[in-house]
Protein backbone atom coordinates (compact mmCIF):
# COMPACT_ATOMS: atom_id res chain seq x y z
CA UNK A 1 0.00 0.00 0.00
CA UNK A 2 1.96 3.05 -0.57
CA UNK A 3 2.01 5.47 2.11
CA UNK A 4 -0.05 8.50 1.45
CA UNK A 5 0.14 11.88 3.05
CA UNK A 6 -1.44 11.97 6.61
CA UNK A 7 -3.05 15.11 7.44
CA UNK A 8 -1.89 15.93 11.21
CA UNK A 9 -5.01 16.16 12.69
CA UNK A 10 -5.57 19.65 13.43
CA UNK A 11 -5.22 20.99 17.46
CA UNK A 12 -8.06 22.86 19.31
CA UNK A 13 -6.92 25.30 21.42
CA UNK A 14 -7.28 28.97 22.47
CA UNK A 15 -4.44 30.07 19.23
CA UNK A 16 -6.99 28.69 17.20
CA UNK A 17 -10.15 30.45 18.38
CA UNK A 18 -8.08 33.25 17.75
CA UNK A 19 -8.93 34.02 14.25
CA UNK A 20 -12.99 33.49 14.91
CA UNK A 21 -13.95 36.69 17.50
CA UNK A 22 -17.34 35.58 17.28
CA UNK A 23 -16.60 32.19 18.04
CA UNK A 24 -14.64 33.75 21.11
CA UNK A 25 -17.86 36.48 21.91
CA UNK A 26 -20.31 33.16 21.33
CA UNK A 27 -18.11 31.07 24.18
CA UNK A 28 -17.79 33.97 26.75
CA UNK A 29 -22.10 34.49 26.68
CA UNK A 30 -22.33 30.45 26.83
CA UNK A 31 -20.24 30.19 29.57
CA UNK A 32 -21.93 33.32 31.33
CA UNK A 33 -25.40 31.65 30.93
CA UNK A 34 -24.37 28.42 32.20
CA UNK A 35 -22.76 30.03 35.14
CA UNK A 36 -26.01 32.37 35.87
CA UNK A 37 -28.29 28.83 35.57
CA UNK A 38 -25.33 27.20 38.12
CA UNK A 39 -24.94 30.05 40.40
CA UNK A 40 -28.03 32.61 40.05
CA UNK A 41 -30.27 30.23 42.34
CA UNK A 42 -28.34 29.59 44.86
CA UNK A 43 -28.56 33.73 45.52
CA UNK A 44 -32.29 33.69 45.50
CA UNK A 45 -34.57 33.96 48.50
CA UNK A 46 -37.83 32.14 46.74
CA UNK A 47 -37.02 28.41 45.39
CA UNK A 48 -38.24 27.80 41.97
CA UNK A 49 -41.43 26.18 43.28
CA UNK A 50 -42.26 28.58 46.09
CA UNK A 51 -45.08 31.31 44.87
CA UNK A 52 -46.70 34.12 46.34
CA UNK A 53 -50.32 33.43 45.02
CA UNK A 54 -51.44 36.96 46.48
CA UNK A 55 -49.15 39.00 43.77
CA UNK A 56 -49.79 36.81 40.99
CA UNK A 57 -48.28 38.05 38.13
CA UNK A 58 -46.25 40.99 38.71
CA UNK A 59 -43.86 42.84 36.12
CA UNK A 60 -40.49 43.23 36.55
CA UNK A 61 -39.05 45.20 39.56
CA UNK A 62 -36.20 45.36 42.33
CA UNK A 63 -37.80 41.97 44.17
CA UNK A 64 -38.54 39.85 41.23
CA UNK A 65 -36.19 40.98 38.40
CA UNK A 66 -37.57 39.14 35.97
CA UNK A 67 -41.50 39.56 37.08
CA UNK A 68 -43.54 36.87 38.53
CA UNK A 69 -45.83 34.40 37.03
CA UNK A 70 -49.46 33.76 37.16
CA UNK A 71 -48.50 31.68 40.43
CA UNK A 72 -46.45 34.71 41.72
CA UNK A 73 -43.12 32.31 41.22
CA UNK A 74 -40.48 34.31 41.09
CA UNK A 75 -39.25 33.96 36.89
CA UNK A 76 -35.62 35.03 37.35
CA UNK A 77 -34.95 31.84 39.18
CA UNK A 78 -37.08 29.80 37.29
CA UNK A 79 -35.54 30.82 34.10
CA UNK A 80 -32.10 29.57 35.77
CA UNK A 81 -33.72 26.41 36.81
CA UNK A 82 -35.70 25.95 33.42
CA UNK A 83 -31.97 26.78 32.14
CA UNK A 84 -30.14 23.97 34.26
CA UNK A 85 -32.77 21.51 32.85
CA UNK A 86 -32.65 22.70 29.30
CA UNK A 87 -28.42 22.96 29.32
CA UNK A 88 -28.23 19.24 31.31
CA UNK A 89 -31.09 17.83 28.72
CA UNK A 90 -28.77 19.14 25.94
CA UNK A 91 -25.64 17.75 27.33
CA UNK A 92 -26.47 14.53 28.58
CA UNK A 93 -28.65 13.63 25.63
CA UNK A 94 -25.60 14.66 23.80
CA UNK A 95 -23.29 12.03 25.46
CA UNK A 96 -25.77 9.18 24.83
CA UNK A 97 -25.45 10.18 21.40
CA UNK A 98 -22.32 10.65 21.22
CA UNK A 99 -21.30 7.11 22.99
CA UNK A 100 -24.39 5.03 21.03
CA UNK A 101 -22.98 7.24 17.38
CA UNK A 102 -19.39 6.44 18.32
CA UNK A 103 -19.05 2.58 19.21
CA UNK A 104 -22.24 1.69 16.42
CA UNK A 105 -20.03 4.12 13.47
CA UNK A 106 -17.02 2.28 14.48
CA UNK A 107 -18.04 -0.97 14.41
CA UNK A 108 -19.40 -0.57 10.87
CA UNK A 109 -17.23 1.44 9.60
CA UNK A 110 -14.28 -1.55 10.64
CA UNK A 111 -16.06 -4.35 9.95
CA UNK A 112 -17.29 -3.14 6.06
CA UNK A 113 -19.21 -5.64 4.40
CA UNK A 114 -22.46 -7.29 4.97
CA UNK A 115 -22.15 -6.03 8.59
CA UNK A 116 -21.68 -2.50 7.63
CA UNK A 117 -24.26 -2.64 4.77
CA UNK A 118 -26.87 -3.92 7.68
CA UNK A 119 -26.09 -1.78 10.33
CA UNK A 120 -26.13 1.43 7.84
CA UNK A 121 -29.43 0.01 6.47
CA UNK A 122 -30.80 -0.11 9.59
CA UNK A 123 -29.87 3.88 10.34
CA UNK A 124 -31.29 4.97 7.26
CA UNK A 125 -34.85 3.46 8.17
CA UNK A 126 -34.90 5.25 11.36
CA UNK A 127 -33.68 8.48 9.02
CA UNK A 128 -37.22 7.93 7.16
CA UNK A 129 -39.25 9.43 10.07
CA UNK A 130 -37.93 13.00 11.67
CA UNK A 131 -36.46 12.75 15.11
CA UNK A 132 -39.32 14.06 16.80
CA UNK A 133 -41.70 11.45 15.99
CA UNK A 134 -39.16 8.98 17.17
CA UNK A 135 -39.22 10.58 19.97
CA UNK A 136 -42.61 11.13 20.76
CA UNK A 137 -43.09 7.52 20.26
CA UNK A 138 -40.41 6.61 22.28
CA UNK A 139 -42.01 9.00 25.03
CA UNK A 140 -45.10 7.40 24.82
CA UNK A 141 -43.67 4.17 25.18
CA UNK A 142 -41.09 4.58 27.83
CA UNK A 143 -43.00 7.08 30.28
CA UNK A 144 -42.54 11.00 31.26
CA UNK A 145 -39.93 11.30 33.61
CA UNK A 146 -36.58 13.80 32.87
CA UNK A 147 -34.26 10.37 32.93
CA UNK A 148 -36.22 8.92 30.18
CA UNK A 149 -36.40 12.17 27.88
CA UNK A 150 -32.73 12.31 28.10
CA UNK A 151 -32.54 8.46 26.91
CA UNK A 152 -35.34 9.01 24.08
CA UNK A 153 -33.31 11.94 22.65
CA UNK A 154 -29.93 10.55 22.92
CA UNK A 155 -31.23 7.38 21.17
CA UNK A 156 -32.41 9.67 18.58
CA UNK A 157 -29.60 11.65 17.96
CA UNK A 158 -26.61 9.20 17.47
CA UNK A 159 -27.89 8.56 13.89
CA UNK A 160 -26.11 11.55 12.75
CA UNK A 161 -23.11 10.79 15.08
CA UNK A 162 -23.35 7.26 13.98
CA UNK A 163 -22.68 7.86 10.08
CA UNK A 164 -19.85 10.77 10.35
CA UNK A 165 -18.21 8.27 12.26
CA UNK A 166 -18.34 5.18 10.15
CA UNK A 167 -17.28 7.32 7.16
CA UNK A 168 -14.45 8.59 8.82
CA UNK A 169 -13.58 5.20 10.12
CA UNK A 170 -13.79 3.69 6.60
CA UNK A 171 -11.35 6.47 5.19
CA UNK A 172 -8.81 5.81 8.33
CA UNK A 173 -8.77 2.33 7.93
CA UNK A 174 -7.54 2.22 4.29
CA UNK A 175 -4.35 4.70 5.61
CA UNK A 176 -1.21 3.07 6.58
CA UNK A 177 -0.89 3.36 10.19
CA UNK A 178 -3.77 1.34 10.69
CA UNK A 179 -2.50 -1.35 8.38
CA UNK A 180 0.95 -1.36 10.78
CA UNK A 181 -1.08 -1.24 13.92
CA UNK A 182 -3.03 -4.87 12.36
CA UNK A 183 0.24 -6.38 10.80
CA UNK A 184 2.16 -5.63 14.47
CA UNK A 185 -0.41 -7.64 15.58
CA UNK A 186 -2.93 -4.94 17.77
CA UNK A 187 -6.41 -5.93 18.60
CA UNK A 188 -9.25 -4.48 17.70
CA UNK A 189 -10.08 -2.51 21.07
CA UNK A 190 -6.81 -1.55 20.94
CA UNK A 191 -6.77 0.20 17.53
CA UNK A 192 -9.95 1.54 18.12
CA UNK A 193 -8.81 3.46 20.93
CA UNK A 194 -4.99 4.34 20.15
CA UNK A 195 -4.97 4.23 16.67
CA UNK A 196 -8.99 5.65 15.64
CA UNK A 197 -10.37 7.50 18.27
CA UNK A 198 -7.78 10.11 18.30
CA UNK A 199 -8.51 10.80 14.66
CA UNK A 200 -11.91 11.10 14.92
CA UNK A 201 -11.78 13.93 17.71
CA UNK A 202 -12.05 16.80 15.12
CA UNK A 203 -15.22 15.45 13.70
CA UNK A 204 -16.88 13.94 16.66
CA UNK A 205 -16.21 17.21 18.66
CA UNK A 206 -17.74 19.61 16.08
CA UNK A 207 -20.47 17.73 15.50
CA UNK A 208 -21.44 17.11 19.49
CA UNK A 209 -21.20 20.83 19.52
CA UNK A 210 -23.87 21.53 17.09
CA UNK A 211 -25.84 18.07 18.67
CA UNK A 212 -26.15 20.51 21.83
CA UNK A 213 -28.88 22.99 20.30
CA UNK A 214 -30.62 20.51 18.14
CA UNK A 215 -31.09 18.27 21.18
CA UNK A 216 -32.18 21.72 23.18
CA UNK A 217 -34.70 22.57 20.83
CA UNK A 218 -36.08 19.06 21.09
CA UNK A 219 -36.45 18.88 24.30
CA UNK A 220 -38.09 22.54 24.17
CA UNK A 221 -40.07 21.36 21.47
CA UNK A 222 -41.19 18.53 23.85
CA UNK A 223 -41.55 20.61 26.78
CA UNK A 224 -43.68 22.95 24.76
CA UNK A 225 -46.24 20.16 23.44
CA UNK A 226 -46.63 18.89 27.04
CA UNK A 227 -44.56 15.71 26.38
CA UNK A 228 -41.52 17.21 27.70
CA UNK A 229 -40.56 18.48 31.28
CA UNK A 230 -43.41 17.98 34.07
CA UNK A 231 -44.57 20.58 35.93
CA UNK A 232 -43.56 22.10 38.62
CA UNK A 233 -40.05 21.38 37.01
CA UNK A 234 -39.79 24.00 34.46
CA UNK A 235 -37.25 24.09 31.34
CA UNK A 236 -36.78 26.54 28.68
CA UNK A 237 -39.98 24.98 26.60
CA UNK A 238 -41.96 24.63 29.22
CA UNK A 239 -41.92 28.38 30.40
CA UNK A 240 -41.72 29.70 26.95
CA UNK A 241 -45.19 28.00 26.76
CA UNK A 242 -46.35 29.24 29.60
CA UNK A 243 -45.78 32.42 28.45
CA UNK A 244 -46.75 32.47 24.86
CA UNK A 245 -50.51 31.86 26.59
CA UNK A 246 -50.60 34.85 28.34
CA UNK A 247 -48.60 37.07 25.85
CA UNK A 248 -51.12 39.79 25.96
CA UNK A 249 -51.41 40.23 29.56
CA UNK A 250 -48.07 39.42 30.86
CA UNK A 251 -45.94 39.35 27.81
CA UNK A 252 -42.00 39.41 30.22
CA UNK A 253 -43.70 35.58 30.86
CA UNK A 254 -42.41 34.92 27.55
CA UNK A 255 -39.68 37.65 26.92
CA UNK A 256 -36.96 36.21 29.41
CA UNK A 257 -36.86 32.68 28.88
CA UNK A 258 -37.43 33.03 25.27
CA UNK A 259 -34.46 35.81 25.43
CA UNK A 260 -32.15 33.21 27.40
CA UNK A 261 -33.15 30.42 24.93
CA UNK A 262 -32.39 31.60 21.68
CA UNK A 263 -29.25 33.70 23.39
CA UNK A 264 -28.04 29.64 23.93
CA UNK A 265 -29.26 28.71 21.11
CA UNK A 266 -27.55 31.33 18.96
CA UNK A 267 -24.14 30.71 20.40
CA UNK A 268 -23.89 27.18 20.56
CA UNK A 269 -24.34 27.35 16.83
CA UNK A 270 -21.94 30.29 16.44
CA UNK A 271 -19.70 28.04 18.06
CA UNK A 272 -20.31 24.56 16.44
CA UNK A 273 -19.81 26.70 13.01
CA UNK A 274 -16.18 28.40 13.99
CA UNK A 275 -15.22 24.72 15.30
CA UNK A 276 -16.22 23.20 11.75
CA UNK A 277 -13.52 25.52 10.17
CA UNK A 278 -11.19 25.21 12.56
CA UNK A 279 -10.91 21.15 13.01
CA UNK A 280 -12.91 20.14 9.37
CA UNK A 281 -11.69 22.65 7.02
CA UNK A 282 -12.61 20.40 3.99
CA UNK A 283 -16.46 21.08 5.22
CA UNK A 284 -17.16 17.02 4.79
CA UNK A 285 -20.38 15.76 7.16
CA UNK A 286 -18.44 12.42 6.77
CA UNK A 287 -21.87 11.07 4.62
CA UNK B 1 -36.20 7.25 -14.77
CA UNK B 2 -38.40 4.48 -14.50
CA UNK B 3 -35.39 2.22 -13.20
CA UNK B 4 -35.04 5.23 -10.44
CA UNK B 5 -38.48 4.96 -9.20
CA UNK B 6 -38.27 1.35 -9.33
CA UNK B 7 -34.62 1.29 -7.21
CA UNK B 8 -36.30 4.31 -4.85
CA UNK B 9 -39.64 1.91 -4.14
CA UNK B 10 -37.50 -1.07 -3.47
CA UNK B 11 -36.22 0.96 -0.63
CA UNK B 12 -39.29 2.28 0.84
CA UNK B 13 -41.43 -0.90 0.83
CA UNK B 14 -38.81 -2.67 3.02
CA UNK B 15 -38.01 0.71 4.97
CA UNK B 16 -42.34 1.37 6.09
CA UNK B 17 -42.04 -2.59 7.03
CA UNK B 18 -39.47 -1.85 9.42
CA UNK B 19 -40.98 0.84 10.91
CA UNK B 20 -43.71 -1.10 11.46
CA UNK B 21 -42.41 -4.07 12.74
CA UNK B 22 -40.55 -1.58 14.91
CA UNK B 23 -43.52 -0.02 16.17
CA UNK B 24 -45.44 -3.33 16.61
CA UNK B 25 -42.99 -4.63 18.80
CA UNK B 26 -42.21 -1.22 21.20
CA UNK B 27 -46.01 -0.81 21.84
CA UNK B 28 -46.12 -4.58 23.01
CA UNK B 29 -42.88 -4.08 25.23
CA UNK B 30 -44.52 -0.91 26.50
CA UNK B 31 -45.52 -0.81 30.79
CA UNK B 32 -48.96 -1.29 30.96
CA UNK B 33 -51.65 -2.09 29.21
CA UNK B 34 -53.45 0.39 26.42
CA UNK B 35 -56.94 0.27 29.28
CA UNK B 36 -54.98 1.18 32.08
CA UNK B 37 -58.08 4.08 33.31
CA UNK B 38 -57.80 5.63 36.87
CA UNK B 39 -60.90 3.51 37.04
CA UNK B 40 -60.21 -0.15 38.32
CA UNK B 41 -61.73 -2.36 35.74
CA UNK B 42 -63.28 -6.34 36.76
CA UNK B 43 -61.02 -8.61 35.08
CA UNK B 44 -64.21 -10.24 33.00
CA UNK B 45 -64.33 -7.04 31.46
CA UNK B 46 -60.79 -6.51 30.71
CA UNK B 47 -60.95 -9.90 29.25
CA UNK B 48 -63.70 -8.69 26.86
CA UNK B 49 -61.97 -5.78 25.92
CA UNK B 50 -58.99 -7.33 25.29
CA UNK B 51 -60.98 -10.55 22.99
CA UNK B 52 -62.49 -7.29 20.98
CA UNK B 53 -59.50 -5.57 20.50
CA UNK B 54 -57.85 -9.42 19.40
CA UNK B 55 -54.75 -9.01 22.09
CA UNK B 56 -55.73 -12.55 23.51
CA UNK B 57 -54.37 -14.07 20.76
CA UNK B 58 -50.84 -15.19 20.55
CA UNK B 59 -48.35 -12.49 19.54
CA UNK B 60 -47.47 -13.63 16.55
CA UNK B 61 -50.74 -13.89 15.38
CA UNK B 62 -51.17 -10.39 16.69
CA UNK B 63 -48.38 -9.16 14.13
CA UNK B 64 -49.31 -11.00 11.22
CA UNK B 65 -52.64 -10.07 11.48
CA UNK B 66 -51.35 -6.35 12.05
CA UNK B 67 -49.50 -6.73 8.99
CA UNK B 68 -52.56 -7.87 6.66
CA UNK B 69 -54.44 -5.23 8.13
CA UNK B 70 -51.70 -2.83 7.12
CA UNK B 71 -51.89 -4.13 3.90
CA UNK B 72 -55.65 -3.16 3.42
CA UNK B 73 -55.00 0.33 4.98
CA UNK B 74 -56.75 -0.30 7.72
CA UNK B 75 -55.00 0.67 11.09
CA UNK B 76 -56.97 -0.64 14.18
CA UNK B 77 -59.26 0.79 16.36
CA UNK B 78 -58.29 3.60 18.51
CA UNK B 79 -57.85 3.08 22.30
CA UNK B 80 -59.30 6.31 23.26
CA UNK B 81 -61.89 7.42 21.06
CA UNK B 82 -64.21 4.18 21.11
CA UNK B 83 -66.09 3.31 18.06
CA UNK B 84 -63.29 5.05 15.72
CA UNK B 85 -60.81 3.84 13.80
CA UNK B 86 -57.07 5.25 13.35
CA UNK B 87 -57.52 5.60 9.93
CA UNK B 88 -61.10 7.28 10.20
CA UNK B 89 -59.12 10.14 12.59
CA UNK B 90 -56.22 10.34 10.01
CA UNK B 91 -58.46 10.77 7.35
CA UNK B 92 -60.56 14.05 9.55
CA UNK B 93 -56.73 15.78 10.09
CA UNK B 94 -55.02 14.76 7.29
CA UNK B 95 -56.80 17.33 5.20
CA UNK B 96 -55.99 20.54 7.15
CA UNK B 97 -52.43 19.29 7.79
CA UNK B 98 -52.03 18.82 4.44
CA UNK B 99 -53.12 22.47 3.27
CA UNK B 100 -50.85 23.96 5.78
CA UNK B 101 -48.23 22.13 4.81
CA UNK B 102 -48.16 22.66 1.60
CA UNK B 103 -48.74 26.39 2.02
CA UNK B 104 -45.59 26.67 4.11
CA UNK B 105 -43.72 24.60 1.56
CA UNK B 106 -44.95 27.78 -0.77
CA UNK B 107 -44.16 30.54 1.49
CA UNK B 108 -40.62 28.90 1.99
CA UNK B 109 -39.63 28.33 -1.52
CA UNK B 110 -41.44 31.59 -2.50
CA UNK B 111 -39.73 33.59 0.20
CA UNK B 112 -36.45 31.81 0.41
CA UNK B 113 -35.49 31.59 -3.23
CA UNK B 114 -35.77 35.02 -4.10
CA UNK B 115 -34.17 36.18 -1.00
CA UNK B 116 -30.70 34.21 -1.44
CA UNK B 117 -30.73 35.30 -5.43
CA UNK B 118 -30.93 38.90 -3.77
CA UNK B 119 -28.27 38.05 -1.35
CA UNK B 120 -25.93 36.50 -3.72
CA UNK B 121 -26.10 39.36 -6.23
CA UNK B 122 -25.03 42.10 -3.65
CA UNK B 123 -22.84 40.01 -2.10
CA UNK B 124 -20.79 41.88 1.12
CA UNK B 125 -22.96 44.51 0.45
CA UNK B 126 -26.00 45.65 2.48
CA UNK B 127 -28.94 43.40 0.55
CA UNK B 128 -26.70 40.42 1.18
CA UNK B 129 -26.06 41.21 5.18
CA UNK B 130 -29.98 42.10 5.62
CA UNK B 131 -31.06 39.34 4.00
CA UNK B 132 -28.77 36.80 6.15
CA UNK B 133 -29.32 38.92 9.58
CA UNK B 134 -32.72 37.80 8.78
CA UNK B 135 -31.82 34.42 7.43
CA UNK B 136 -30.05 33.59 10.95
CA UNK B 137 -32.95 35.47 12.88
CA UNK B 138 -35.43 32.54 11.29
CA UNK B 139 -33.54 30.00 12.04
CA UNK B 140 -32.51 31.10 15.89
CA UNK B 141 -36.22 32.06 16.63
CA UNK B 142 -37.81 28.98 17.30
CA UNK B 143 -41.25 29.09 15.82
CA UNK B 144 -43.09 28.30 19.50
CA UNK B 145 -41.54 32.04 19.72
CA UNK B 146 -42.35 33.28 17.05
CA UNK B 147 -46.13 32.39 16.78
CA UNK B 148 -47.23 34.02 19.71
CA UNK B 149 -45.21 36.96 18.73
CA UNK B 150 -47.13 37.36 15.51
CA UNK B 151 -50.30 37.17 16.77
CA UNK B 152 -49.87 39.32 19.44
CA UNK B 153 -48.83 42.11 16.90
CA UNK B 154 -51.12 41.18 13.98
CA UNK B 155 -54.08 39.14 16.29
CA UNK B 156 -54.18 41.26 19.37
CA UNK B 157 -53.03 44.91 18.41
CA UNK B 158 -53.45 45.20 14.84
CA UNK B 159 -56.69 42.49 14.62
CA UNK B 160 -56.18 41.28 11.65
CA UNK B 161 -56.49 38.23 12.02
CA UNK B 162 -58.46 35.80 13.92
CA UNK B 163 -56.21 34.09 16.88
CA UNK B 164 -57.92 30.58 16.26
CA UNK B 165 -59.65 28.44 13.64
CA UNK B 166 -59.55 27.37 10.25
CA UNK B 167 -62.45 28.68 8.00
CA UNK B 168 -61.42 31.78 6.64
CA UNK B 169 -58.47 32.36 4.06
CA UNK B 170 -56.98 34.90 6.79
CA UNK B 171 -57.25 31.97 9.45
CA UNK B 172 -54.41 30.51 6.56
CA UNK B 173 -51.90 33.52 7.27
CA UNK B 174 -50.12 33.58 10.18
CA UNK B 175 -49.88 29.30 10.80
CA UNK B 176 -48.77 29.02 7.04
CA UNK B 177 -46.17 32.23 7.45
CA UNK B 178 -44.89 30.93 11.22
CA UNK B 179 -44.59 27.30 10.08
CA UNK B 180 -42.90 28.44 6.31
CA UNK B 181 -40.38 31.25 7.70
CA UNK B 182 -38.16 28.92 9.21
CA UNK B 183 -37.58 26.87 5.96
CA UNK B 184 -37.37 30.67 4.25
CA UNK B 185 -34.43 31.26 5.82
CA UNK B 186 -32.97 28.08 5.56
CA UNK B 187 -33.23 28.10 1.86
CA UNK B 188 -32.20 31.67 1.27
CA UNK B 189 -28.52 30.63 2.50
CA UNK B 190 -28.99 27.91 0.98
CA UNK B 191 -29.80 29.11 -2.39
CA UNK B 192 -27.34 32.01 -1.79
CA UNK B 193 -24.47 29.71 -1.13
CA UNK B 194 -25.46 27.69 -4.36
CA UNK B 195 -25.81 31.14 -6.98
CA UNK B 196 -22.22 32.36 -5.59
CA UNK B 197 -20.76 29.20 -6.32
CA UNK B 198 -22.25 28.89 -10.10
CA UNK B 199 -21.39 32.81 -10.33
CA UNK B 200 -17.70 31.69 -10.43
CA UNK B 201 -18.21 29.11 -13.08
CA UNK B 202 -16.71 29.65 -16.54
CA UNK B 203 -20.07 28.76 -18.33
CA UNK B 204 -20.89 31.96 -16.71
CA UNK B 205 -18.00 33.97 -18.06
CA UNK B 206 -18.89 32.37 -21.09
CA UNK B 207 -22.68 33.63 -21.46
CA UNK B 208 -21.68 36.85 -20.40
CA UNK B 209 -19.14 37.02 -22.86
CA UNK B 210 -21.38 35.96 -26.08
CA UNK B 211 -23.40 39.23 -24.91
CA UNK B 212 -26.16 37.39 -22.82
CA UNK B 213 -27.65 40.11 -21.24
CA UNK B 214 -27.75 40.28 -17.50
CA UNK B 215 -31.03 38.59 -16.95
CA UNK B 216 -30.25 35.96 -18.50
CA UNK B 217 -27.20 35.37 -17.43
CA UNK B 218 -28.51 35.07 -13.98
CA UNK B 219 -32.21 33.65 -15.15
CA UNK B 220 -31.29 31.59 -17.30
CA UNK B 221 -27.89 30.06 -17.08
CA UNK B 222 -27.10 30.23 -13.17
CA UNK B 223 -30.56 30.03 -11.60
CA UNK B 224 -30.84 26.44 -12.90
CA UNK B 225 -27.81 25.11 -11.55
CA UNK B 226 -27.86 27.67 -8.42
CA UNK B 227 -30.75 25.47 -7.45
CA UNK B 228 -29.71 22.17 -7.23
CA UNK B 229 -29.14 22.38 -3.35
CA UNK B 230 -32.22 24.16 -2.62
CA UNK B 231 -34.32 20.37 -4.69
CA UNK B 232 -32.03 18.36 -2.50
CA UNK B 233 -33.57 20.03 0.02
CA UNK B 234 -37.07 19.50 -1.03
CA UNK B 235 -37.30 16.29 1.06
CA UNK B 236 -35.88 17.44 4.60
CA UNK B 237 -37.96 20.48 4.25
CA UNK B 238 -41.49 18.85 4.33
CA UNK B 239 -40.10 16.14 6.70
CA UNK B 240 -39.32 19.60 9.10
CA UNK B 241 -42.91 21.09 7.97
CA UNK B 242 -44.28 17.85 9.09
CA UNK B 243 -42.53 17.53 12.09
CA UNK B 244 -43.20 21.57 12.49
CA UNK B 245 -46.79 21.53 12.36
CA UNK B 246 -47.15 19.78 15.83
CA UNK B 247 -46.02 22.82 17.26
CA UNK B 248 -48.04 25.11 15.23
CA UNK B 249 -51.13 22.95 15.04
CA UNK B 250 -51.19 23.25 18.53
CA UNK B 251 -50.26 27.27 18.94
CA UNK B 252 -53.34 27.78 16.40
CA UNK B 253 -55.52 25.14 17.50
CA UNK B 254 -55.96 23.42 13.75
CA UNK B 255 -58.02 20.47 13.91
CA UNK B 256 -55.23 18.93 11.84
CA UNK B 257 -53.21 15.56 12.38
CA UNK B 258 -50.30 17.23 14.19
CA UNK B 259 -53.07 18.11 16.75
CA UNK B 260 -54.20 14.87 17.01
CA UNK B 261 -51.10 13.10 17.10
CA UNK B 262 -49.82 14.96 20.25
CA UNK B 263 -53.05 14.35 21.57
CA UNK B 264 -52.87 10.64 21.00
CA UNK B 265 -49.35 10.85 22.86
CA UNK B 266 -50.49 12.68 25.56
CA UNK B 267 -53.20 10.07 26.00
CA UNK B 268 -50.96 7.49 25.34
CA UNK B 269 -53.45 5.82 22.84
CA UNK B 270 -50.83 4.09 21.65
CA UNK B 271 -52.77 2.69 18.21
CA UNK B 272 -53.39 6.21 17.25
CA UNK B 273 -49.87 7.07 17.94
CA UNK B 274 -48.88 3.75 16.35
CA UNK B 275 -51.20 4.69 12.99
CA UNK B 276 -49.94 8.12 12.76
CA UNK B 277 -46.36 7.18 13.26
CA UNK B 278 -46.66 4.77 9.97
CA UNK B 279 -48.43 7.41 7.86
CA UNK B 280 -45.93 9.94 8.43
CA UNK B 281 -43.64 8.02 7.26
CA UNK B 282 -45.57 6.60 4.17
CA UNK B 283 -45.96 10.16 3.39
CA UNK B 284 -42.63 11.15 4.00
CA UNK B 285 -41.22 8.61 1.89
CA UNK B 286 -43.66 9.18 -1.13
CA UNK B 287 -42.64 12.87 -1.00
CA UNK B 288 -38.66 12.23 -0.81
CA UNK B 289 -39.66 9.72 -4.07
CA UNK B 290 -40.98 12.76 -5.82
CA UNK B 291 -38.26 14.68 -4.72
CA UNK B 292 -35.86 12.29 -6.23
CA UNK B 293 -37.62 12.58 -9.65
CA UNK B 294 -37.17 16.04 -9.73
CA UNK B 295 -34.12 16.09 -9.04
CA UNK B 296 -33.09 13.38 -11.77
CA UNK B 297 -35.28 15.62 -14.19
CA UNK B 298 -33.36 18.99 -13.17
CA UNK B 299 -30.03 16.91 -12.91
CA UNK B 300 -28.56 14.79 -15.35
CA UNK B 301 -26.04 13.45 -14.18
CA UNK B 302 -27.61 11.81 -11.01
CA UNK B 303 -30.26 10.31 -13.54
CA UNK B 304 -27.41 8.52 -15.36
CA UNK B 305 -26.03 7.67 -12.17
CA UNK B 306 -28.66 6.25 -11.00
CA UNK B 307 -28.76 3.64 -13.95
Amino acid sequence: MPIDKVKATPRLGWQSLRGHPTALIALAVFLLIVLLCLLGPLFASQSFADGDLSIGATPPSANHWFGTDTLGRDLWVRTLYGGRISIAVGFAASLVALGVGLLYGMIAGYAGGRLDAWMMRFVDVLYALPFIIIVILLTVILGRSLLLLFIAIGLVEWLTMARIVRGEVRRLKQQAFVEAARACGAKVPRIFLRHLLPNLLAPVIVYTTLTIPAVMLLESVLSFLGLGVQPPMSSWGSLIKEGAERLDVYPWMLLFPALFFATTLLTLNFLGDALRDILDPRGNDGA
Amino acid sequence: MRQLLLRRLAQAIPTIWVIATLTFVLLRLAPGGPFDEEVEVPDEIRAQMAAHYGLDQPLPLQYLRFLGNLLRGDLGPSFKYPGWNVHELIAQGIPVSLELGLLAMIVAFALGIPAGIIAALCHRRIGDSAVMLFALLGICLPSFVLAPLLLLVFSSWLGWFQPLGWSTAGDRVLPMLTLGLFYAAYIARLSRSGMLEVLQQDYIRTARAKGASEHRVILIHATRTALYPVVTFLGPAFAGVISGSFVIETIFFLPGLGTQFVNAALNRDYTMVMGTVLFYAALILAFNLLADLIQAWLQPKTRDANR
